[in-house]
């Protein structure tokens, strides 16, 4: 969407040829500024709101910075800004034993993942990167490149406890993708589009009279599949209870227990970000994308990035709950959890799914 | 096909490591994630507590007991000086009795507060921990406002306190109780009956009864395995014979009889013993008397030596005392029950996981400062 009319504009006036390949990857260059600021503005926001909630979830006050400078501002609004200054500014350590060049590489590529999965997710209905025809199959499976860089940074730290931390998180993350896409598959046989606005389209208007066409109130199966998805979704991003690759209490600080400074900030910015991708997606997929709910209710485009952005909002604030309450899963656990509860749950829902399409609806 | 097994890694969990309750070390041979062998090494906290004290008069050793088992510097003064003053053929008045036991009592809750939170935050619940932090605080504050210490006490002198009562404490205490009661609840719903918290305790490290006895493990630990040992009730001291409590001991009610699950539970069930022996002893509390009368001017222990254990929150706390009539010591032995727990680690930890290493090293709740001394 943007970069097309962005694609339009500059044609317009300029005297580039139409589909000319440098004027896309200016074009491109240009639509990736929002989405990296958006990832930093995600990181700012949602550590403020972790700090805050855990902190009301513990009888605790959190930051409470006072007054204006570099103090932490009033509330503490400004700590995650400060914090930020302050991983900037710190030494960049890279041991001595360390694989220098899949080191540095590591926190790149696990940054670059949800970076491009973010151009695929609408906000609204013009902004969107992207509304590539198979949109959620792209963000799923980007997803995914993110354990070569966890792996990287695991076996380069030259670290026992940041291997332990690769070798776990790989098994899970691979392990959880499964569930994760089986679910979308039992949204797809209904929508019959991977394409994210045309799955939001579908979920357009009402039913059953009053409550909106949410593909989470289509049939049974499909509300299910919502929480498969979700409970995958957070496996997928490491939160607790299924953050065992990065278990401080076991093995430190996991695949990240050798960096420092920005280079360990790429690491948390992208768990940030990939909570909002798996958040925005379960929006999408299951809660009406930007749609309103209420139907035909307040459904300009301003407010339904309103929409969008409550539903997400929403959805992390649960995913942080979770962290803040449970103790954690062990790796056998874990792994019993995805092969035999949710992946025959989820392959008997698609089943149930279908049947539900032929005889009833 | 068999199982496949690939080369061991040897892995140092420790010294410096967030689980390790303090400064304890780990050499972890492991096949993958599974555990093969477990050797622990300690003495980083080595202090020279018990030649210190052969150079002490016996009332300087005091501070020095605070120091061992820093989480119940109550407890560990209490054995010490009931010691000295069974040696020495003191019998200290009815109020400092009552003070005694309120005072090792609340040190027994904020203990056990402390081994329950850092055992959650060993399962990754890190919420629990800081509701049990809060709690334990205001156990601190009554302290402080006793002796004012909120750590390390050296509260309980031979023959007496150092200080009585201050205005105020019965109805704090009484405050405090009223409050805490129900926040065991609280904190039970929170972790102890969590479906993942329950799947990752029951069953696991198992400590059977006849291994327990056999590696002299107490305390807690002990009464998790469903051994009735309590030195409380069955090598009475101070006036533990006056007041009603259970002993709570593990029943299996998860998984097997000695599991994490089972020590949790019976430290749970064990704060609350002790809130009702606060409640008893603070009913029965003389308010007349000097709490220093007795305490003699010259500590000059007739010669002999003695061996006398009391329950700290930990188990059996022995101190035996060797004196040859001068004013210091000639031998002081402190028997640790951290120590005892911290050597079955290795007997019902390998075969397990790493992380269930830590979580059965959390549940054995072992303190370095005492292990070490």
């Amino acid at each position: 969407m943007v970069v097309d009319n962005l694609m339009q504009w500059f044609e317009s006036w300029t005297l580039w040829e139409a589909g000319s390949p440098l004027l896309f990857l200016i074009v491109v260059v240009i639509a990736g500024v929002p989405i990296f600021l958006l990832m930093a503005v995600n990181a700012l926001v949602a550590v403020y709101a972790e700090l805050k909630i855990s902190a009301f979830m513990q009888d605790r006050v959190g930051p409470m910075g006072q007054g204006p400078g570099l103090h932490a501002g009033k509330w503490g609004l400004l700590q995650t800004v400060a914090d930020a200054l302050k991983l900037l500014l710190k030494e960049d350590i890279i041991p001595t034993l360390a694989d220098r060049k899949l080191f540095i590489i590591a926190p790149f590529i696990i940054f670059v993942t949800p970076f491009i999965a973010l151009a695929a997710l609408p906000f609204n209905q013009n902004l969107l990167i992207a509304d590539l025809n198979i949109g959620v199959f792209y963000i799923l499976a980007v997803g995914s490149i993110s354990v070569i860089g966890i792996i990287m940074a695991g076996w380069s730290s030259n670290n026992k406890w940041s291997l332990y931390g690769a070798m776990r998180s790989a098994a899970q993350i691979v392990s959880y993708e499964i569930p994760v896409a089986l679910s979308i598959v039992s949204v797809i046989m209904l929508t019959g589009t991977l394409s994210m606005q045309g799955i939001i389209s579908y979920q357009d208007g009402t039913t059953l009279g009053i409550l909106p066409n949410w593909i989470l109130f289509n049939n049974p199966f499909s509300f299910i599949a919502f929480f498969i998805f979700f409970i995958s979704g957070v496996a997928e991003v490491n939160r607790t209870p299924f953050d065992i690759p990065e278990a401080e209490s076991e093995l430190v600080a996991g695949f990240h227990t050798e960096y420092s400074g920005m280079r360990w900030a790429f690491f948390f910015l992208s768990e940030y970000a990939n909570m909002l991708i798996i958040s925005g997606v379960a929006a999408v997929a299951f809660l009406g994308g930007w749609h309103s709910p209420i139907p035909g209710f307040l459904e300009s485009p301003g407010w339904s990035l309103f929409w969008f952005i409550s539903k997400v909002g929403m959805l992390i604030f649960i995913m942080m709950w979770f962290r803040w309450t449970f103790p954690r899963l062990r790796v056998d656990q874990l792994m019993n959890i995805c092969w035999k509860v949710l992946l025959p749950l989820a392959l008997l829902n698609i089943f149930g799914v279908g049947l539900w399409g032929l005889f009833v609806a | 096909m068999g199982i496949v097994h690939g080369d061991e890694m040897v892995l140092n969990i420790g010294p410096q490591h967030p689980s390790t309750h303090g400064v304890l070390r780990l050499k972890v041979h492991t096949d993958g994630e599974i555990v093969s062998k477990i050797t622990p090494y300690i003495g980083y906290l080595h202090r020279c507590f018990e030649k210190h004290c052969e150079n002490l008069t016996y009332e300087q050793v005091i501070p020095f007991t605070d120091r061992c088992d820093y989480i119940s510097s109550m407890n560990n003064n209490f054995g010490y000086v009931v010691t000295v003053e069974e040696l020495m053929d003191i019998h200290v008045s009815e109020k400092v009795e009552h003070i005694r036991v309120i005072m090792a009592e609340l040190n027994r809750i904020a203990s056990h507060l402390l081994a329950l939170g850092t055992f959650g935050m060993d399962v990754g619940a890190f919420t629990p921990f800081l509701y049990m932090f809060r709690d334990r605080e205001n156990i601190l504050d009554l302290f402080e406002m006793t002796c004012g210490a909120r750590l390390l006490y050296n509260y309980m002198w031979i023959g007496g306190l150092s200080h009585d009562l201050p205005v105020g404490f019965v109805e704090k205490t009484y405050e405090f109780l009223d409050y805490f009661e129900p926040k065991i609840k609280e904190n039970d719903d929170l972790l102890m009956y969590n479906k993942i918290f329950i799947e990752r305790t029951a069953d696991v490290g198992v400590l059977p009864p006849e291994v327990a006895i056999s590696y002299g493990v107490t305390g807690p630990n002990l009464r998790g395995s469903g051994v009735q040992w309590d030195l409380r009730k069955d090598e009475q001291y101070s006036i533990y014979d006056r007041f009603d409590f259970e002993i709570p001991v593990g029943t299996g009610q998860m998984g097997t009889v000695g599991d994490c699950w089972d020590r949790y539970w019976v430290r749970t069930q064990e704060m609350k013993e002790s809130i009702g022996i606060v409640r008893q002893a603070l009913k029965q509390l003389p308010t007349e008397g000097d709490v220093q009368e007795l305490v003699p001017k010259k500590i000059r222990p007739p010669k002999g030596s003695i061996y006398k254990r009391t329950e700290s929150p930990r188990g059996d706390l022995g101190f035996y005392i060797i004196s040859d009539g001068k004013p210091t010591p000639v031998r002081v032995k402190l028997r640790s029950p951290a120590f005892t727990a911290l050597s079955a680690l290795s007997a019902i930890a390998e075969g397990w996981m790493i992380s269930d290493v830590i979580a059965i090293l959390g549940s054995l709740d072992i303190v370095l400062g005492e292990i070490d001394r």
